[in-house]
């Protein structure tokens, strides 16, 4: 049973909410279809022939095409192994739980709670030291490790939901912790591991802070990219809002996929 | 059930041994992300409690050596660092404020039932994803700009001079920024948590003939108060962090006026090269953004129990 109709001022009010929040975006969306003359002209175009030039210029720029094969490189793979790792923790954590568990689980969840400018001293001169400043790798670790509680949490709190008995029935015919995760598991929560993977995705396909101090020209994100490319570029406003559209596109088709589930993620499940 | 299993369990001898065996395996699983993890909180924690307590500057690597609590007298003494800590404060509570009533608004809005309400929260909810950078450019060039923004040009429609946004209120300008990019970030939860409002009541209260502005005061606020709680805690330690936006927009800028806590480490670490200061104000925002862990994590821990 639903709540009845909205009335048509409730109604009306959301659409211009809905509106001026989307506004930015959408604005940034038609100023990429403009030649660089109609991005700045004045007053603004709001009809115009959309072309494309703005596109194949951020295309063709050397950085774009690189920043872009980070940012998908660095983020599948980062997934990928913090999912490795957080499966069979959620799984330890979910169906062999100690007296520690909860603890252990509130723990790994506080320490994502570390600002990250706190160590950035440190992370900086420990790649530094290593060699892996402005390399994938560096930012494929810090990124999960960054994502790893996250994604433990959203594992064991989809593992939780699957009934013990299940598993136990596995046990008892004599399925070890590996079969029962690989066949039984996995196949059952997976609507759970690929929210979580998708959660990670997004987090770590937005994340700034690491990429831009951790990175120069060879393992740059696109967010590095987009923040330098203000500097001497700025002015160009349609490559920039095309070079940012073929940025934000992928995350904001993912994200609207997933949006309930990200507030379980998001919240540890504070919010239900 | 599974406790009484364990019970069982514990009277007979071979099933002990099992079950400490079983143990073994729950702990080999769980080993590889505790120690990562260990790894990450700890080290670099501990490294930046060392440096904060050295004079070490990267340019003068041969200069290095322990010099007490120096670095954090240095600190508390500059108008700079208290600056920061001011701007954080402002930038933080600004924003929080502002999200959160544009939020809760905006839950209510969108938790009616009307055309097309899927499509209207997607669009509220879609700037959480843009990218940090992209955000900021956004906001200030095609729409900042004094020449060629879209707000100068509707200023101008009204008959008002454009405004310099960034020259001239640098931290409102930085504020509505980050602000656009949280509101969906309350507007979700919030709107989650009505949905797990029982409809019955409301409707209840509407047949006793409470007005919808005394539902909402009476039956709804009630109802939000911990996710409202919550997403004030979320946001805080996010919004201590922020750095793309104050990087691409102002880079602290004009003077220190957009300066924050997280801005002037970067500034001092990897601009200035001083790990040895960079280090302390760090140990201080850690400070800082335990105080509010604290109180989330308690908020955690009492759901994990319920």
């Amino acid at each position: 049973m639903r709540d009845q109709r909205a009335s048509l001022p409730g109604a009306a009010l959301a659409w211009i909410v809905a509106f001026l929040m989307f506004f930015p975006i959408l604005w940034m969306l038609m100023t990429a279809f403009k030649t660089e003359a109609g991005a700045i002209a004045n007053p603004p175009l709001i009809i115009f022939r959309p072309v494309l030039e703005s596109f194949a210029a951020a295309l063709s720029q050397s950085g774009y095409v690189l920043f872009a094969e980070n940012s998908i490189v660095i983020s599948l793979v980062s997934t990928v192994l913090a999912i490795a790792i957080a499966f069979p923790a959620a799984y330890s954590m979910a169906f062999q739980p100690g007296r520690r568990t909860q603890d252990m689980l509130v723990w790994m969840l506080s320490t994502k709670m570390l600002p990250p400018v706190g160590v950035l001293v440190p992370i900086y001169i420990i790649a530094r030291d290593t060699g892996l400043l402005d390399t994938r790798t560096a930012l494929v670790i810090v990124d999960m490790l960054m994502n790893l509680p996250i994604v433990v949490w959203m594992l064991f709190s989809f593992f939780r939901d699957i009934p013990k008995d299940i598993l136990e029935a596995a046990q008892m015919d004599g399925a070890g912790p590996r079969r029962q995760m690989i066949y039984l598991l996995l196949p059952l929560a997976s609507p759970g591991i690929a929210s979580a993977a998708l959660l990670a995705i997004i987090l770590s396909w937005n994340e700034a802070f690491w990429s831009i101090n951790l990175t120069a020209s060879h393992a740059g994100t696109l967010a590095a990219y987009i923040a330098r490319y203000s500097a001497p570029e700025g002015l160009f406003w349609a490559k920039l809002s095309a070079a940012s559209v073929l940025a934000v596109a992928p995350i904001l088709i993912f994200g609207s996929l997933a949006q309930r589930r990200l507030v379980r993620g998001l919240t540890a499940g504070a919010v239900k | 059930m599974s406790a009484s299993v364990s019970i069982a369990n514990r009277a007979v001898a071979p099933a002990d041994l099992l079950s400490r065996s079983r143990r073994r395996v729950a702990w080999t699983l769980l080993s590889p992300a505790v120690i990562v993890l260990a790894l990450w909180a700890f080290v670099p924690l501990i490294m930046t409690l060392l440096y904060s307590f050295q004079r070490y500057n990267l340019l003068y690597p041969e200069r290095r050596g322990f010099v007490g609590f120096r670095n954090y007298g240095y600190l508390l003494s500059e108008s700079s660092f208290w600056t920061a800590i001011i701007n954080t404060i402002v930038m933080v509570v600004a924003v929080l404020v502002a999200t959160i009533v544009l939020g809760v608004l905006f839950s209510l809005l969108l938790n009616q039932n009307f055309k097309g309400r899927a499509v209207a929260r997607l669009m509220v909810i879609a700037p959480f994803f843009v990218l940090p950078p992209v955000a900021a450019l956004i906001w200030k060039n095609l729409l900042f700009d004094p020449l060629y923004g879209l707000i100068g040009w509707l200023l101008k429609l009204v008959g008002l001079p454009a405004v310099a946004w960034f020259t001239h209120f640098p931290m409102i300008a930085l504020i509505i920024i980050v602000a656009w990019e949280w509101t969906p970030f309350a507007t979700l939860i919030l709107l989650t948590a009505l949905q797990s409002l029982d409809p019955e009541q409301l409707e209840a209260a509407r047949m006793d003939g409470a007005k919808s502005v005394n539902r909402v005061i009476y039956i709804v606020l009630p109802h939000l108060a911990r996710p409202i709680a919550i997403t004030i805690m979320m946001e805080s330690i996010f919004l201590l962090s922020i750095f793309a936006e104050i990087l691409t927009t102002t880079a602290g800028g004009p003077g220190d006026a957009t300066t924050t806590l997280t801005y002037l480490i970067y500034i001092r670490a990897l601009l200035d090269f001083n790990i040895g200061s960079a280090s302390a104000a760090g140990v201080l925002a850690i400070i800082l953004a335990n105080i509010v862990a604290f109180f989330l994590m308690r908020a955690v821990a009492r759901n994990l129990e319920a």
